[in-house]
C-alpha cells in the first residue's frame, strides 16, 4: 500500500476540519492535489533525481498531523532569542504548520515590507495571493501536491517596488510537541521590481526525543533588477525528518543568493527548482552539509537557463563520516536559443570513515552552442600533506583534522552576505566539527545566544 | 642533539635512504647537497615524520630520545622544523589561526596556558620583521595566492615563531630571484644560536654564499658519500656532480 493512501484518506474523510482552519483561496486548490495524488505513484528509493532519498519511507509513518489546530503548550517567542549582529529585531515565527504572529515583529516592518502569515494573506488579498501560489511548485512533484493537499498556513513575505530592506530579515521555524508530529508549510515571496532583501530561515526542533516530519514548499519570485538572499540554516535532530521544496523564479536582471545549509539534521531532501525566466538573471546557489552518525542528506538541484544571457553559479560541499550518507544530483538545462548562458556547477565531498557514502550526479543538458558550462565533482579525503605540514607546525591529528574540515566548507560560509551571519556560521561549523551536541533549544546550544 | 646512525627508509616499498650517518651539534650548520633522485627531500621527510614514508632499519636520536618514534607533532613541539620545498597551500585556514593554534599547541605539550591575544599579535609583529612578510599576508589562507618568494619567506617566518632548536630547510632556495634569496638567507642567520642548529638542502652552492655552513655533505643514492668543508661546495660548483657519481659507481 502507498504511503500516500493515508494522506489521502484524510483529506476525503477530514477535509472539512483541514478548511475551516485556513483559507479559502488555500482550500480551493486542494482538490487538484487530491487528483494528482490519487493518480500518482511515489518514486522508489534511490531511483533517478531520487538518490539517497526513499520518498515512500518518509511518508509511511504515522505521524499525526494537528489539522484542526489544537493548542500546542509552546511559547518559544518567550525563550526564543538569537542575537545575531545586524538581524531585523525580532524574528518571524513558524511554530509547526502555524504561523505565530508576534506583534512586536509586524510592527517594526519597514515600509513597503509585508510579511506574516500565508493563511492571513489568502484570507485578505485572495488577489496577490492566487497571482503566485502554486505558479513556480509543481503539482506534479508528490512532494508539492501532497503539501498543496495538506498545507493550512505558512509565512509570506512581500517586498514591494523599489524598496531596499537594509536588514536582514529572519524567520524561525519550530518543530515542538510531546509526540510524533507532522508539520506542513508553505512558503511565498515576493520581491518586487528594483526591491532587495535578505532573509534568514532557521528550522529548529525543541524536542529531541520526539520523531517530526516537516513538509515544506517555498516559491520565491524575484521581479525584474530585484535583489534577494535566502540563507536557510537547518539545525534540528537525529529524528527529524524534513522534506522541503523550492520554487525560484527569477525575471531580467534580478539577483539571487540561495544557501542551504545543513549543519545538524536526521533525514534530509532538499529541492532546488530554480527558473532563470528573464536574461541578464543571476543565481549563486550554495550548500553544504555536515552529515555524521546515521544522518542523512539527498540534495537535488534543477536550474533551467530558459532565457539568453543568465548566469547560474552553483556549490554543493558534503562531509559525511561515520554511516552518514548524502547525494547530489545537479541538473543544469540551457534551452534552445539561451546563447551566452553561463553557468558553472561544482560539488566536493569530504568521505571520512569506509562506512560513509557520498553520490554526486552532475547533469548538463545543453541545447545551443554559444555558452559557458562547467561542472566538477570530486570525492576524496582530507589531503594528506596538508594534514602533513599542519603536523609539522605542532597540530595534532585531531586539530589538523577540524581546521581542514572548516577551512572546507568556508567558501560556502564566505558566499553569505550578511556579516555577522558569517561570523556566526564559521563559529557553528567549529563547534559542528569538534564535537559539540545539537541541543539547539531556542539557539543555546548553537553559540547564536550567549 | 641530533644522531642518525644507519638510517634506512623507504616509500611504496622502494628504498630510498640506504644507511644515512650523521650527527648535528649545537650552534652548527650542516649543507646536505646532491644530484636530483639522492634522496635529500626524503631524508628531510623521515626527519620530520611525514607518515608516507617508512623508516626500515637505523635509528634517530634527537637529545637523546627516539625521534622516529614521536609524531610528527612531537618532533615540533621538541624542536625539530622543517621548511618545505614546496610549503603546502592550505585554503580557507587563515595564517593568523595558523599560528595560534601552532604556538598553543606547543605551550599546551609544555603545560603552559594559552598566550594572550595582545601577546600573540606582538609577537606575529616581531617575527614578521625578521623576513619583511607582509601584514596582509597574515589575514589570508595559508600559503594559498602567495608568490614563490612569499611562500618561502612564510616558512622562515614560521621557523622564527617556533623557535626550533633544529631548523631542517629543504631546498628553500628554489624558486627564488636574488634579492628574495638574501632575505630569506637573512632571516635565517638572524635567528641562529649558539643553542640551535641548522641543516640546509639545497642544489646549489648560491645559497651557501649566504648562510655560511660548517659541513658540507655529498648525498647520492641514499647514502652520505662525501663529507667537507664549505670548500667542497664551491669545489661542486666548479665540477658539478658527475665526477662524484662516477668515483662511487666505479666503487659499486
Amino acid at each position: 500500500m502507498s504511503a500516500l493512501k493515508q494522506y489521502l484518506d484524510l483529506y476525503s474523510e477530514h477535509h472539512d476540519i483541514l478548511d475551516a482552519h485556513s483559507a479559502e483561496a488555500i482550500n480551493s486548490r486542494r482538490c487538484e492535489a487530491f487528483q494528482k495524488l490519487s493518480e500518482m505513484t511515489l518514486p522508489k528509493a534511490g531511483s533517478e533525481n531520487y538518490e539517497n532519498c526513499d520518498p515512500e519511507g518518509l511518508l509511511a509513518p504515522d505521524y499525526g498531523l494537528n489539522i484542526a489546530k489544537l493548542d500546542i503548550d509552546v511559547n518559544p517567542a518567550a525563550s526564543f532569542h538569537c542575537d545575531v549582529p545586524r538581524l531585523s529585531s525580532a524574528p518571524f515565527m513558524v511554530i509547526n504548520d502555524t504561523f505565530s504572529c508576534s506583534s512586536e515583529s509586524l510592527s517594526r516592518l519597514p515600509e513597503g515590507v509585508e510579511a506574516g502569515s500565508i493563511r492571513q494573506l489568502a484570507d485578505e488579498n485572495p488577489d496577490l495571493f492566487n497571482q503566485y501560489y502554486g505558479n513556480a511548485a509543481s503539482l506534479d512533484n508528490p512532494f508539492v501536491a501532497l503539501d498543496t493537499l495538506l498545507v493550512q498556513d505558512g509565512f509570506y513575505l512581500r517586498v514591494r517596488k523599489g524598496v531596499k530592506v537594509e536588514k536582514p530579515l529572519q524567520l524561525v521555524n519550530i518543530l515542538q510537541n510531546g509526540m510524533p508530529l507532522m508539520a506542513v508549510r508553505r512558503m511565498l515571496i515576493i520581491i518586487e521590481e528594483n526591491a532587495e532583501a535578505k532573509l534568514l530561515v532557521c528550522d529548529h526542533t525543541q524536542n529531541p526525543d520526539i520523531d517530526f516530519l516537516s513538509l515544506e514548499t517555498i516559491e520565491i519570485f524575484v521581479k525584474e533588477n530585484g535583489e534577494f538572499d535566502l540563507y536557510n540554516l537547518e539545525e534540528s535532530t537525529a529524528k527529524t525528518h524534513r522534506i522541503s521544496s523550492l520554487y525560484l523564479d527569477q525575471e531580467k536582471y534580478s539577483r539571487v543568493v540561495i544557501d542551504g545549509m545543513t549543519l545538524y539534521n536526521g533525514v534530509t531532501r532538499n529541492e532546488y527548482f530554480c527558473n532563470l525566466n528573464g536574461e541578464e538573471a543571476d543565481l549563486r546557489l550554495l550548500g553544504m552539509g555536515i552529515e555524521d552518525e546515521s544522518r542523512s542528506v539527498s540534495t537535488y538541484s534543477h536550474i533551467s537557463h530558459h532565457v539568453p544571457r543568465c548566469k547560474s553559479d552553483e556549490l554543493f560541499k558534503f562531509s559525511v563520516d561515520d554511516s552518514a550518507r548524502a547525494s547530489f544530483t545537479g541538473r543544469i538545462y540551457v534551452a534552445e536559443g539561451a546563447i551566452k548562458t553561463e553557468a558553472y556547477q561544482s560539488n566536493r565531498n569530504l568521505v571520512g570513515s569506509d562506512t560513509a557514502r557520498m553520490e554526486s550526479k552532475p547533469e548538463l543538458e545543453i541545447y545551443n552552442d554559444d555558452v559557458k558550462c562547467s561542472h566538477g565533482s570530486a570525492i576524496g579525503q582530507l589531503d594528506p600533506m596538508e594534514m602533513f605540514y599542519m603536523r609539522t607546525r605542532g597540530l595534532d591529528e585531531a586539530t589538523a583534522r577540524l581546521l581542514l574540515k572548516q577551512a572546507f566548507m568556508s567558501d560556502i560560509i564566505d558566499g553569505v552576505r550578511i556579516e555577522g551571519l558569517r561570523d556566526r556560521l564559521h563559529n557553528l561549523v567549529e563547534r559542528r566539527f569538534a564535537g559539540a551536541s545539537s541541543a539547539c533549544a531556542s539557539c543555546a546550544g548553537c553559540g547564536m545566544k550567549e | 642533539m641530533l644522531k642518525v646512525k644507519d638510517l634506512h627508509a623507504e616509500i611504496n616499498g622502494k628504498e630510498i635512504l640506504k644507511g644515512i650517518n650523521l650527527e648535528v651539534k649545537p650552534g652548527e650548520v650542516h649543507a646536505i647537497m646532491g644530484p636530483n633522485g639522492s634522496g635529500k627531500s626524503t631524508l628531510s621527510m623521515v626527519l620530520a615524520g611525514n607518515p608516507a614514508y617508512t623508516p626500515t632499519g637505523g635509528s634517530v636520536e634527537f637529545y637523546g630520545k627516539d625521534l622516529l618514534a614521536m609524531p610528527p607533532e612531537v618532533r615540533s613541539h621538541e624542536g625539530v622544523f622543517l621548511g618545505f620545498q614546496y610549503p603546502v597551500e592550505i585554503p580557507g585556514v587563515s595564517m593568523v589561526n595558523f599560528m595560534r593554534a601552532a604556538v598553543n599547541a606547543k605551550r599546551a605539550y609544555f603545560n603552559q596556558p594559552p598566550m594572550s591575544a595582545t601577546d600573540f599579535l606582538k609577537m606575529m609583529r616581531e617575527k614578521r620583521a625578521v623576513v619583511e612578510l607582509d601584514n596582509k599576508l597574515a589575514s589570508r589562507s595559508v600559503n594559498e595566492g602567495f608568490s614563490g618568494g612569499e611562500k618561502k619567506r612564510n616558512e622562515i617566518f614560521q621557523m622564527a615563531v617556533l623557535e626550533p632548536k633544529l631548523s631542517i630547510l629543504d631546498e628553500t632556495d628554489s624558486g627564488l630571484d636574488i634579492d628574495a634569496l638574501r632575505i630569506v638567507a637573512e632571516g635565517v642567520n638572524k635567528l641562529k644560536t649558539e643553542k640551535n642548529a641548522t641543516i640546509v638542502i639545497t642544489h646549489y652552492q648560491r645559497l651557501l654564499d649566504y648562510i655560511k655552513p660548517d659541513f658540507v655533505h655529498i648525498l647520492y643514492k641514499g647514502k652520505i658519500v662525501m663529507t667537507g668543508g664549505p670548500e667542497l661546495a664551491l669545489e661542486l660548483e666548479e665540477r658539478g656532480y658527475d665526477w662524484i657519481k662516477q668515483q662511487i659507481d666505479k666503487e659499486d
